[in-house]
């Protein structure tokens, strides 16, 4: 059997592999992700101080540390059975929504939007945030790297780093915010708004005007009919920080909403030997495999599945953007709502629309005056138990569930992190997209970029750079014979 | 890929997590002058060059490795070796490379909880089968391959030879920079480079010499966890009986965490001249517990100690949060050995 | 020759009583337990924690930290903090999974010959008792080539 191997995966957090096996007649048979690391954090964090766990777990990753802090933060919430006061439930979505226009801003600068600016046909010279400066303006490296500056700047002054962040504290948050800072924000907040904006007009002048990005889009190889996840308020609108985890069905309908601490009646997670990451699935559903419909438990949480599982968002610029979203890829409205959206590579769009919102939620609650509140961080004195906090991080529903001892000595941990809900969904697109270009044998170099497409919509968790990457994406393929001799190669800039 | 004369620039993650990378981003507008004067070979993160690049490359091609995350597993090590062939100047960036950090917690369980709790015994998992990631796995098409999981942490100069260590979890962006200027003076203007094994980017005393908060003689009763007591906003935490790892802690970052009311945890590794962080803490504690004193009786003394003590939730947890694998015992007793 | 585990006991003894202590007992001819090999420091206050663990990683079974009666310090409060440090210690030896009877603390004044010596009796076949601790062999053993042979015979075949 003949065997393509991509070794590593770049530009995502973490490692990984692909393994494609070729049939007798050069067609795919099938292909398989594999991820290589394991680090076990649910084992190393018992015998730890609960407390600790907003800073511990940061370290699962360190893109999106801020995520992984807001649910410890909340699930020590729980533990402790507090609800918070409403001055640290804003101040947290104050820092959580500065993280989301940051993480959403390089994702599609750098790893997303190059496909689609340039085109994946297009020179892979060109293929970058570099291609990217050249075809839309110089200004454009220089607007991303301000952006990721004043909001990084935002997280620093309310979460006290840059990068993984130590303010969450059960019931509360260990510092509050003055008035410069809450002037500050508010400034950096309308700069953030006109920056989301013209990111969507990027969108629209490059990717929809032009016919075939969008026959790209909607194509079929690109498409997967799923069930969908999301957090959502209690107007069924986007909220990342807060609110019941909503799922619907390829057709809409909604199948559960649950809040976190009903987690583990909902998700089951499956192994398998060729990997160490584990593959949750909806019990409500069962595992069927790897394949569409609604028959099979298999569902994605990014922001094509957030908008998905919503009825609208909370704040107006947003939702214009998403009602045309939706209306100009031909979704049917029903009883007021839109049928859910299945082509993978919308995800791109989907994420600018939650960047616009974060930006305007990032606004409101700067102008809130509750905001500047200094009572922040209450004494807890109950005695700990279980509790289970979720938020949405960017790359999907994040939730972390903890027992303790009356000490407040962790017993049990428990984690299912973003990217880990994408698995399956993330190996059935990369299968699809192989299916579809390598026939007889043949690889082209359409495949090696298109594979890479149907993997960063997704935004595995590492999003990264204002700039540099190369443009020329050093690539081999070898294609073997059943006796692993080496039969042909197709590579491209390496010498 | 055809040279172009610009020195080589490589960056690696092990077992690590992505914030050395961010971290480095966040020098904002100085990465323009890192892709001016550098020519970056090998950055999975970023780029996709591939581990058959970094094999085609010749020995010491590349000038400026930056190997961030700890020894993990056998993908990990492979990597160490090979960087460290083609690279010139290999440094151990961050905590993880330099002392284990987070992911050298580990140490103090074993492979066999850790599997079990992975993979068996969680509220969610559906594995009636019970199985585990196998090293080689027979699917209908052929066999595919995982790395080996080792019993151990370890950090990156405990497999291969380092020349530098940027301590940091992650290491803060202006020493970052200072860091690069420095290699970037060497590189274009021959400047000397600093003595082979040292530690980069940080001072070389206890963080509270950049703390902002009030000293005071230490007379601390007992502890509190962090959400006992609303700390004074001016005084220093440890003082007031929260637990701050400062005063064992090598100064560079500028105190962040204590500038926020949260004691720090020691991710700038120790001050010169200690070797095991956790030890040192562990004794600076002790020093300034002011619990009993010459004229109790001995059984009186004891009792009352015992109960400060009792107020220090996890030490060896909190004490060597970030050095477990740089520390003296290293890790648990776990019947398998180091690896 | 004498099969049984002979343990190793590393002794931090204070100048000024307890290893005057141990000097009384070997004066006085007392027969007691060999297996202690005494370090002479001004002061158990100066104690570092790193030597604990330092000798318990380099070879040692067991380690004895004795000191002057609380009172009797010939720098007032050193012994205290010896104290402090050590109940200190003794709670983060129960993490690491070294058991209780290895690491102890004694106070021993210069007249207090006997106590010493009785002391390490005692210690010494308590620690006996527990077997051998040999963290370095036992514990850090690197057996990174085992495991490195299994993953190259696994792919082997590729």
């Amino acid at each position: 059997m003949e065997r393509i191997t991509i070794d590593p995966i770049t530009r995502l957090e973490g490692h990984g592999k692909i393994e494609i096996f070729l049939n007798e007649e050069g067609d795919v048979k099938n292909a398989y992700l594999q991820i290589p690391e394991l680090r076990g954090f649910e084992q190393f964090s018992i015998g730890r101080p609960a407390e600790e766990m907003p800073r511990i777990t940061n370290r699962i990753c360190g893109v999106c540390p801020e995520a992984h802090h807001m649910a410890a933060t909340k699930a020590l919430d729980a533990l402790f059975d507090i609800d918070p006061a409403p001055v640290v439930k804003k101040l947290r979505e104050l820092f959580y929504s500065a993280f989301y226009v940051t993480d959403h801003t390089v994702h599609f600068y750098a790893l997303g939007g190059p496909d689609f600016v340039l085109g994946p046909d297009s020179n892979p010279a060109e293929r970058n945030i570099l291609g990217v400066i050249h075809k839309v303006g110089v200004d454009i490296g220089i607007q991303v790297i301000e952006c990721r500056k004043r909001n990084h700047e935002v997280i620093k002054m309310l979460g006290g780093r840059g990068v993984h962040p130590v303010a969450g504290l059960p019931g509360g948050w260990s510092k509050s915010l003055t008035k410069e800072e809450r002037d500050t924000i508010l400034d950096f907040s309308q700069k953030n708004i006109d920056f989301a904006l013209f990111s969507l007009k990027i969108f629209d002048d490059i990717v929809l005007a032009n016919q075939a990005y969008v026959d790209l889009i909607v194509s079929d190889a690109f498409t997967h009919k799923t069930y969908y996840m999301g957090t959502v308020d209690d107007k069924n609108q986007i909220n990342f920080y807060d609110g019941l985890i909503r799922v619907v069905g390829p057709e809409g309908k909604e199948l559960v909403k649950y809040p976190s601490k009903d987690y583990a009646q909902h998700i089951a997670e499956r192994v398998e030997p060729w990997s160490y990451l584990k593959f949750p699935y909806l019990k409500d559903v069962g595992w069927n495999g790897f394949v569409d419909g609604v028959d099979s438990g298999v569902y994605c949480a990014t922001p094509l599945s957030r908008l998905n599982a919503a009825d609208g968002m909370a704040t107006p610029k947003a939702q214009e953007h998403y009602e045309r979203f939706y209306e100009t890829l031909g979704s049917q409205k029903t009883a007021g709502l839109y049928a859910p959206v299945h082509h993978r590579l919308a995800t791109h769009w989907a994420r600018l629309v939650e960047l616009l919102y974060a930006a305007e939620r990032m606004q409101e609650l700067a102008n809130d005056p509750e905001i500047l509140d200094p009572n922040v961080r209450p004494i807890v004195t109950n005695t700990p138990t279980e509790g289970v906090g979720s938020v949405e991080a960017p790359r999907g529903t994040l939730t972390h569930h903890y027992k303790t001892d009356e000490n407040g000595i962790l017993t049990d941990v428990n984690l299912i992190v973003g990217t880990t809900n994408n698995n399956a969904p993330i190996a059935m697109s990369i299968k699809k997209a192989a299916e579809g270009l390598i026939k007889g044998g043949v690889v082209s170099e359409g495949l090696l970029n298109t594979i890479e497409m149907a993997f960063r919509n997704y935004d595995p968790c590492m999003s990264c750079a204002t700039h540099s990457l190369p443009g020329q994406m050093p690539l081999e393929v070898q294609i073997k014979d059943a006796e692993g001799n080496l039969i042909g190669t197709q590579s491209q800039y390496i010498d | 890929m055809t040279g172009n004369g610009k020195p080589k620039l490589a960056m690696y993650w092990a077992s690590s997590c992505g914030g050395c990378e961010i971290s480095v981003l966040n020098i904002h507008e100085n990465i323009l002058t890192v892709d001016e004067v550098f020519e970056i070979v090998f950055f999975p993160c970023i780029a996709d060059f591939k581990i058959k690049d970094l094999e085609s490359y010749p020995d010491g091609y590349i000038d400026l490795c930056l190997f961030n995350g700890a020894i993990r597993n056998s993908e990990n090590e492979e990597m160490a070796h090979l960087l460290r062939k083609k690279s010139k100047v290999l440094v151990a960036f961050g905590s993880c490379a330099y002392e284990g950090c987070i992911p050298a917690l580990s140490n103090l369980t074993t492979k066999e909880a850790t599997f079990n709790k992975v993979y068996i015994d969680n509220p969610t998992i559906d594995n009636p089968d019970g199985i585990f990631p196998q090293l080689v796995s027979k699917v209908d098409e052929g066999d595919l391959f995982l790395p080996n999981f080792y019993h151990t942490v370890k950090s990156l100069d405990q497999v291969i030879d380092v020349d530098y260590y940027i301590p940091g979890c992650p290491p803060e962006p202006h020493q970052i920079w200072a860091v690069l200027q420095v290699v970037v003076g060497a590189l274009t203007e021959g400047l000397p480079l600093p003595p082979a094994g040292a530690i980069l980017g940080a001072g070389t005393t206890a963080l509270c010499e950049e703390c902002s908060r009030e000293k005071h003689e230490k007379t601390i009763k007992r502890f509190y966890r962090p959400y006992e007591i609303q700390p004074d906003p001016d005084q220093c935490l440890l003082e007031q009986g929260i637990i701050c790892l400062g005063i064992a802690t090598r100064a560079g970052c500028g105190a962040l965490c204590p500038s926020v009311g949260i004691g720090c945890r020691g991710c700038y590794g120790p001050p010169d001249g200690v070797e095991d962080q956790g030890a040192k803490m562990l004794s600076a504690i002790a020093s300034v517990l002011d619990v009993g004193d010459e004229s109790m009786e001995e059984d009186k003394l004891e009792e009352l100690i015992q109960e400060a003590v009792d107020t220090i939730a996890d030490p060896v947890g909190t004490f060597y949060r970030f050095s477990m694998a740089h520390s003296i015992l290293k890790r648990v007793k776990n019947g398998k050995g180091a690896v | 020759m004498n099969d049984q585990f002979e343990p190793v006991i590393v002794g931090f003894l204070c100048n000024w009583c307890s290893y005057r202590a141990a000097d009384l007992a070997g004066t006085a001819r007392i027969k007691y337990a060999p297996n202690l090999r005494p370090i002479r420091v001004m002061c158990s206050g100066r104690v570092d924690p790193q030597f604990v663990l330092q000798a318990l990683r380099s070879g040692a079974d067991g380690v004895l930290i004795a000191g002057c009666h609380p009172g009797e310090c010939h720098y007032v409060n050193g012994n205290i903090k010896a104290l402090r440090r050590f109940m200190l210690l003794k709670k983060t030896m129960e993490q690491w999974g070294i058991e209780d009877e290895r690491v102890q603390l004694l106070w021993a004044s210069a007249s207090e010959g006997t106590v010493l010596a009785a002391a390490v009796t005692r210690m010494t076949e308590e620690v006996r008792a527990l077997g051998p601790l040999r963290w370095g062999e036992k514990v850090l053993i690197d057996n990174r080539a085992a495991a490195y042979a299994v993953i190259q015979e696994a792919q082997h075949d590729r």
